[in-house]
């Protein structure tokens, strides 16, 4: 059985060390959408791959986070990044494979992909009808 | 449908986590001789009144306001009741609320439990100022993760930190092969 003795390794490395640091202003937020609807079309891994993601890259200024129902939920799962001074970048139908691919252009060499981008699947998928829809 | 039983814990929990709950305690049993699977989520969230428990297997009812459907409840009442087994809601205002829900896993209707370790992953890492307590069963072996324990090791090295983020997955991951026999 794993126990917790290895927390105590990890705590004892990590005294000490700068670089332990919390979110600010200044950070990108990636925000996942997280009800039903994102979790019943696969946000779940997107949220989980992203997070390792960034992590393993070592991104220390991006964030990840959830939120709830972000009221698009036939383009669930959703990714919005959102950079200080800059206008938000809706993502959808993300699968961890284009998650990967997000972190590796949008949140490292800062292009945005913009196959995957709201307005781009829109054009396909009868967003401006949906909106329309919506407004009633 | 959300198609694991795991994703139905994640997003009931998540109404945990909006009721403004500190602690949150998830239960996975299986009883194998009675090829039975009990899930327990138990939070000391807001709460909710008579008429609100009432109605909250109803998918046409929601606190949200954004729109007129919820239908976390109703889809893991419906899963467990296709196999043959209940949902049960219990609950009080300003004290919190249980969900209870009994699958029969012999039943051809009952669906995988899924990846449980990610879905307790995902609770836990990302609502680090909510303390879990998951206890994990399979007939008399088990394992527990207790958010407050780590908590209390860890000091100010957060959940976020991905060493310590790394552990907890493995912890997981492990520990249920293990209770499994794997």
């Amino acid at each position: 059985m794993k126990s917790l003795e290895e927390l105590k390794a990890i705590r004892e490395r990590m005294q000490g060390q700068v670089g332990v640091r919390s979110a600010d202003s200044s950070d990108t937020r990636v925000v996942v959408g997280m009800a039903t609807c994102g979790i019943a079309s696969g946000a779940r891994p997107v949220l989980n791959t992203l997070v390792s993601e960034v992590n393993e890259k070592k991104l220390e200024n991006v964030t990840v986070t959830q939120t709830g129902c972000i009221g698009l939920c036939q383009f669930e799962p959703i990714v919005e990044v959102f950079e200080p001074g800059q206008e938000k970048v809706t993502y959808i139908k993300v699968n961890p494979e284009k998650a990967k691919e997000i972190v590796e252009k949008h949140l490292i060499k800062g292009q945005k992909v913009e196959e995957y981008m709201l307005h781009k699947g829109a054009e396909h998928k009868g967003y401006a009808d949906f909106v329309k829809f919506d407004e009633k | 449908m959300l198609p694991e039983i795991s994703l139905n814990i994640l997003d009931v929990a998540e109404n945990s986590i909006v009721a403004d709950a500190s602690l949150i305690k998830i239960m996975v049993e299986t009883d194998t001789s009675e090829n039975k699977l009990k899930v327990t989520i138990e939070d000391d969230g807001c709460g909710m009144n008579e008429e609100q428990v009432a109605s909250v297997v109803d998918p046409f009812f929601t606190s949200r306001t954004t729109r007129k459907v919820g239908l976390g409840i109703p889809f893991f009442k419906q899963a467990a009741e296709l196999t043959g087994g209940f949902l049960n809601v219990d609950s009080e205002v300003g004290v919190g609320t249980k969900v209870e829900a009994v699958f029969l896993t012999d039943s051809i209707d009952c669906m995988p439990l899924g990846n449980i370790c990610d879905t307790i992953f995902t609770l836990v890492t990302m609502n680090s100022h909510i303390d879990f307590v998951y206890e994990y069963k399979v007939d008399d072996k088990g394992f527990v993760l207790d958010t407050r324990e780590m908590k209390e090791i860890l000091g100010d090295v957060g959940f976020d930190n991905p060493e310590v983020s790394d552990f907890i997955r493995n912890y997981l991951y492990e520990n249920e092969a293990e209770v499994k026999g794997m």
